[in-house]
């Protein structure tokens, strides 16, 4: 590896007999640049969570602050056997798979729709790329107040046209009207992911599969898929990790009501509206578990997504 | 006979570039009714069946840019711009040094430090907010836009730090050696050698920070007020006001994207590389 190459060719440079502490100070000037990125992080990213882990241990309502007491465990009995807590676990779990492999199938159908020759592809791209760059919180609204309403909502307008029925989408499907605003949201980024897989394939080799008698299916199902492989994984990791704290289309469309409260609207509430700083915290470090059982599962499929790159490096 | 297959590959090759052109107008639709809508007066705009052909007005966005005595969204659309630009320029000055130490002159175990950076990514928001808030409100930075630049910082660096890698492993160890060996200093080396290759990867790198710092919501509600409110929480509380609202809505919707819609079109390439950590080349 470029570590074990690179330091022999610097030795000669050192010409102090002493070269143990020049090494060392190699090293440090090796690692120097990444220390502050590193500091900085774990400062900003690790020290609050130990601060959570302690406060979890308090029963601390903000409002009542001189009533603080340490309590132990009692927090994490509080939120395990809490019936909305629990909802809102699944909660988070149904939303973020639904949103993910949603996103991942029409993103992929539209990036093989894309990969395609034909008039104005550059239009449509740019086309179906706008979802993705219009503001979380905006494109909540305009699903919550401009689509779904039912009322004046463009959905229902259209369906006068044909003579179709009124619903009321957010009343009668909640889970499902802030899951599609999200799909609309992802779908353009699986897309664009899963394009550029698709632009990467081995032409010549697709080329002689077709010679060799392969129709277009079987081209798909043995060439394609396997080669997307790693875009589809990446796609799914990346969405997981944003979709899995999402807070502005729930806190938007639904503001955490009619069984749509994800952990994120969860915690933000319990201390943000209750001021419940213990059990909030006890419930953020549930939150970290949970996220470092996938976190781990996760990092190993990108650990082998990255492996190419890590051994030719 | 080869004739007719060409035929209808070709015929087949139009109905699929149809299908294709009806999805982009599928998932347009609801930004071009919404630009649409933000042109039209309240009256218009709240009709259904939907009044597709009423007359245009600014209306709209006269009253989001405070024509009516409402609060101007100049402050917050400053503010927003102030955290996305600087919380960007901090990445990358941490990011890119990052990045050589873990590319170009790789420490030992850099993989290790590079997941460490990506696992920092993986743990919730919201198990850190309480004691940032608690922090904030004792170091009296409540309210402040610094301290949302310090968290966006923190928010976009392990992204940063992933793609910047990746660029950076791009840079053939050789050619330094080689400019190494002809006496080149190390400031010569970055900028002659490093720079040209990396600067693709540093825009596609700021793209997607600023994107991301631009929409963040959850922090800039819970740690700002009147003085360091963001354009996304300036929406949010935008639309509580009675009445009909939904022009207005729509410009401000509209207003407040177009930063991050214009950047996003003018460079849809660097939009892949960099969320896609800069493993789409």
């Amino acid at each position: 590896m470029t570590a074990t190459t690179t330091a022999p060719v610097a030795a000669p440079d050192v010409r102090t007999p002493a070269r143990p502490p020049a090494t060392r100070l190699r090293a440090w000037a090796t690692r120097a640049p990444l220390l502050p990125a590193l500091i900085f992080m774990i400062a900003v990213t690790q020290l609050p969570f130990v601060a959570t882990l302690v406060i979890s241990f308090f029963d601390w309502n903000a409002l009542y602050p001189d009533a603080r007491h340490f309590t132990g465990l009692s927090n994490y009995g509080d939120v395990l056997t809490d019936p909305d807590l629990r909802r809102s676990v699944w909660t988070t779990v149904l939303l973020t798979v639904a949103v993910v492999l949603a996103s991942l199938v029409l993103g992929l159908a539209l990036a093989l729709l894309l990969d395609r020759r034909f008039k104005g592809r550059g239009v449509v791209r740019t086309l179906l790329i706008a979802p993705f760059l219009v503001v979380p919180v905006a494109a909540a609204l305009l699903w919550k107040h401009v689509l779904y309403n039912p009322e004046y909502g463009l959905f229902n307008g259209l369906l006068h046209y044909v003579g179709g029925p009124q619903p009321d989408w957010i009343s009668n499907t909640p889970l499902l009207a802030v899951e599609a605003s999200l799909v609309w949201q992802w779908t353009p980024f699986m897309m664009l992911i899963l394009l550029a897989g698709l632009q990467s394939r081995d032409q010549q080799q697709i080329e002689a599969a077709r010679v060799d008698g392969a129709s277009d299916w079987q081209i798909f199902r043995h060439l394609t898929l396997p080669h997307l492989r790693r875009y589809l994984e990446l796609g799914a990791l990346l969405g997981s990790i944003y979709i899995v704290q999402n807070f502005d289309a729930v806190f938007t469309i639904t503001s955490g009501g009619l069984g749509t409260a994800n952990l994120p609207y969860t915690v933000y509430q319990s201390f943000y509206q209750a001021h419940e700083n213990g059990l909030a915290s006890a419930a953020g470090v549930l939150v970290v578990i949970g996220s470092i059982v996938i976190a781990t599962f996760a990092l190993r499929v990108v650990s082998s997504l990255f492996r190419e790159e890590v051994s030719r490096a | 006979m080869s004739a007719m297959a060409v035929r209808v590959g070709r015929r087949g090759g139009v109905g699929l570039g149809l299908v294709a052109w009806l999805a982009g107008i599928v998932f347009f639709l609801p930004i071009a009714w919404m630009a649409l809508t933000s042109f039209h007066s309240e009256e218009d705009a709240a009709t259904n069946p939907p009044s597709f052909a009423a007359s245009l007005t600014l209306d709209g966005y006269r009253e989001f840019f405070g024509a009516d005595g409402g609060a101007s969204p100049w402050p917050a659309l400053i503010n927003s711009a102030v955290a996305s630009i600087a919380s960007t320029l901090f990445v990358l000055l941490l990011a890119l040094p990052a990045a050589y130490a873990l590319s170009i002159r790789p420490v030992k175990k850099w993989t290790d430090v590079l997941f460490f950076f990506l696992s920092t990514k993986m743990l919730p928001v919201v198990a850190g907010l309480l004691p940032i808030y608690l922090f904030a409100k004792n170091a009296g930075l409540l309210d402040n836009i610094w301290l949302l630049v310090i968290l966006y910082t923190s928010m976009n660096l392990p992204i940063a730090v992933w793609m910047m890698q990746s660029f950076l492993a791009e840079v053939p160890v050789a050619v330094i050696e080689a400019a190494r060996v002809d006496g080149a200093r190390l400031p010569t080396i970055l900028a002659r050698v490093v720079a040209p290759i990396a600067l693709p990867g540093i825009a596609a790198t700021s793209l997607i920070c600023f994107i991301f710092s631009w929409n963040e919501l959850l922090f800039a509600r819970v740690l700002t007020g009147v003085v360091a409110e963001t354009a996304p929480v300036f929406l949010t509380g935008f639309i509580t006001s009675q009445g009909l609202f939904l022009a207005k809505v729509c410009a401000a919707s509209l207003v407040i994207s177009l930063p991050v819609l214009a950047a996003g079109f003018a460079a849809q390439d660097k939009l892949v590389q960099g969320l896609s950590l800069g493993a789409v080349k």
